[in-house]
């Protein structure tokens, strides 16, 4: 019994946790139509923030719930500014670009903090389910997830600023003409979307140990669950996505190994791009947000 | 011209000039170094026929690289002799691109869903590799060796010689008339129908569609000879660096050829060659210090030629010659000689292809009457 309950909350955990790092990328992609390939960077960078915050004596909660989506918007405006700008329309463009840009983030953090593992303390201790040692901090990121995505479809489905946001990505011209410049409706949108890929990388930080290199294990994850997704309905998509990775990876995790796990995610993955070029929104959710 | 076998738009001129270079190269100077280069120009090639002709880039091309250099120390291990293990380093990553191409583009799957499809691909090879540490892993003989790799394979010898192996300045000759039959093979196939119809695929796929022709079969065919030649790159540099390890399938190598084909110049045979040896000594020059960054200049270099060139410098050289030319011809003055000179500038703009705009996603890339600078436009429902 007590090991379902940890095999269900693994599960969750994972859910939450691919959800939570898919967020920054699922609103770029789903609103703009931009893969940002630098997306995992982004999350790395939240989590060095978090890190350079807790050696300075920063409360951590503060450093990762305020400072780290402050941080990494900031740079995510800047690259909008200097480079994203310039491409839009040009998707494959925009990705090469964004590539390069990751190499350059790695590079810099490199040079910076140096290229070896460094990790954060988990401000939660742990707890004891019947005879298995839980982390607490899991909970705390499940936690996160939810309030993230409900803050998310509030904003978008029932504020102004959500409706600007879609009426300039349905049609642009309009928009226009009714005073609202598409442009700065794309620059907030890249900036909120950097900032929630810091959040993230923040909150992660004392989770999963920090490398410069370590947003590849990112991009690879959120870049499947955000285009399985599909760009239809950035939310809905983005949870029935995560949803059955999480389910079928940690599954086949328990069964076999994390390696294996990882693998029957990634295949599910091409299988069901196979069956719906659209991503799972372009099927079943083109009426939701 | 005529004395020589018509493959379309090759200057021999320039060939053999180039392969009286190569091949004389090791009179003068050490193989070591530009043997590789010769190894990776011939993966760019790969990449830059299917890129820069059909219009697909797979953004894990280093999956068939790596699946080439695999293939070739198992086989190896097992066999022995290196003859067949060669050919098997270049039918296996055909096979396995054929079966994944087929997947793909019969299930009408183009740009950026090609683009996860293809590297998620690399990304489970490499996560597999990895992951096959221990005596259970093994495929005959040959130990999978996870993270470390294989290490200390027989390497290529003479056809059925297994003692006499080819190092050194042989192992150069071999590269280099690897990457000149390779490149004579991508302009063959360009010259045929075949090709044609590839860049047909690449300007206007519906109208392909229309006129009759297969698309999903010629979009897989040439994805199939392009991981041909990918896997044949892989297998020599195998040879070269006496061991393989996941490494090859990491999304720094894949990301290595695409920045190599895109600097060189998507659309030509020889910008990806040129591209990914100057690159490549890049590479290496930075590998031996430690002050700046490899990746930050990688990063960089990619960055700025999408954003200043986003043709390449080979597209952007000849058009700048080409360019000059024009302006000499219209100096002249001369009627007729200018209106044929317009003749040709149109021709080259019908055919010259806007890298923003591939394929079955232009049309929906592009939202009309902005310019085609803003995103798509599509439903979103409240």
């Amino acid at each position: 019994m007590d090991y379902a309950a940890v095999v269900v909350l693994q599960i969750l955990y994972m859910i939450a946790f691919l959800a939570l790092i898919s967020a920054g990328l699922a609103i770029v992609f789903g609103m703009m139509r931009v893969i940002n390939l630098a997306h995992g960077e982004f999350v790395m960078l939240g989590g060095y923030t978090t890190l350079a915050c807790d050696r300075a004596g920063i409360d951590i909660w503060f450093a990762m719930l305020v400072i780290a989506p402050l941080v990494v918007g900031l740079v995510g405006l800047i690259i909008e500014r200097l480079v994203i700008r310039f491409l839009y329309g040009r998707m494959i463009d925009t990705m090469l670009a964004t590539w390069g840009l990751s190499l350059l983030l790695i590079g810099l953090v490199t040079l910076i903090f140096g290229s070896s593992a460094v990790s954060v303390a988990a401000p939660l201790p742990g707890y004891q389910l019947g005879e298995f040692q839980m982390g607490g901090y899991n909970l705390f990121i499940i936690l996160v997830t939810l309030v993230l995505y409900v803050a998310m479809w509030v904003v978008l489905r029932h504020t102004r600023l959500g409706l600007v946001a879609r009426g300039a990505m349905q049609n642009a011209e309009i928009a226009s003409a009714l005073g609202y410049n598409p442009r700065t409706v794309y620059m907030v949108t890249f900036t909120i979307g950097a900032a929630l890929s810091g959040l993230a990388g923040g909150v992660l930080a004392p989770l999963t140990g920090l490398l410069p290199a370590s947003g590849g294990a990112y991009i690879g994850q959120a870049f499947i669950a955000v285009i399985t997704g599909g760009a239809g309905a950035v939310i809905a998509g983005t949870l029935a996505s995560t949803g059955l990775f999480g389910v079928v990876s940690q599954l086949v995790s328990f069964a076999y190994s994390p390696v294996i796990g990882e693998i029957a995610m990634l295949a599910l993955a091409i299988i069901l791009l196979r069956l719906m070029p659209q991503g799972i929104s372009g099927r079943f959710f083109r009426n939701s947000q | 011209m005529k004395a020589w076998p018509s493959i379309g738009q090759i200057r021999w001129g320039w060939f053999l000039a180039a392969a009286a270079v190569l091949l004389l190269w090791p009179v003068f100077a050490d193989t070591h170094t530009p043997t590789v280069l010769l190894i990776w120009a011939l993966f760019a090639l790969s990449l830059g026929l299917m890129w820069g002709y059909a219009g697909l880039l797979s953004f894990g091309h280093s999956a068939y690289f790596g699946l080439g250099a695999y293939t070739y120390a198992i086989a190896v291990i097992n066999i022995g002799e290196s003859t067949v293990p060669l050919l098997l380093a270049v039918l296996v990553p055909a096979v396995v691109a054929a079966v994944i191409g087929a997947m793909m583009f019969y299930g009408r799957i183009s740009d950026v869903y090609m683009g996860v499809i293809t590297l998620v691909v690399t990304l489970i090879l490499f996560k597999f590799m990895s992951a096959t540490a221990g005596d259970q892993y093994a495929i005959g003989d040959a130990r999978l060796g996870g993270f470390n790799g294989i290490p200390g394979f027989p390497i290529l010898n003479v056809p059925g010689m297994p003692e006499i192996s080819l190092f050194g300045v042989p192992m150069y000759y071999i590269a280099a008339v690897s990457l000149l039959g390779c490149y004579l093979i991508s302009r063959w196939i360009l010259a045929r129908s075949f090709g044609r119809v590839l860049v047909g695929i690449r300007e206007n796929e519906a109208r392909c569609e229309l006129l009759g022709y297969s698309v999903p079969a010629y979009k897989t065919a040439i994805f199939t000879i392009s991981a041909a030649m990918a896997g044949l790159a892989g297998c020599l540099f195998a040879n070269w660096t006496e061991i393989v390890t996941p490494g090859v399938f990491s999304l720094r190598s894949a990301a290595e050829v695409i920045v190599w084909t895109i600097v060189g110049g998507v659309g030509t045979l020889i910008g990806p060659v040129l591209g990914a040896m100057a690159l490549g000594m890049v590479k290496l020059l930075l590998g031996e210090q430690t002050v700046i960054d490899n990746s930050l200049l990688l990063g960089l270099i990619l960055v700025v030629v999408v954003l200043a060139i986003p043709r390449g410098v080979v597209p952007a050289l000849q058009g700048w010659w080409r360019g000059r030319a024009r302006i000499r011809v219209q100096r002249a003055g001369h009627g007729r000689v200018r209106q044929r000179a317009t003749t040709v500038r149109s021709g080259e703009s019908a055919t010259g292809w806007r890298r923003d705009a591939p394929g079955g996603s232009g049309a929906s890339a592009e939202a009309p009457g902005t310019g085609g600078r803003l995103p798509a436009q599509r439903a979103v429902r409240p």
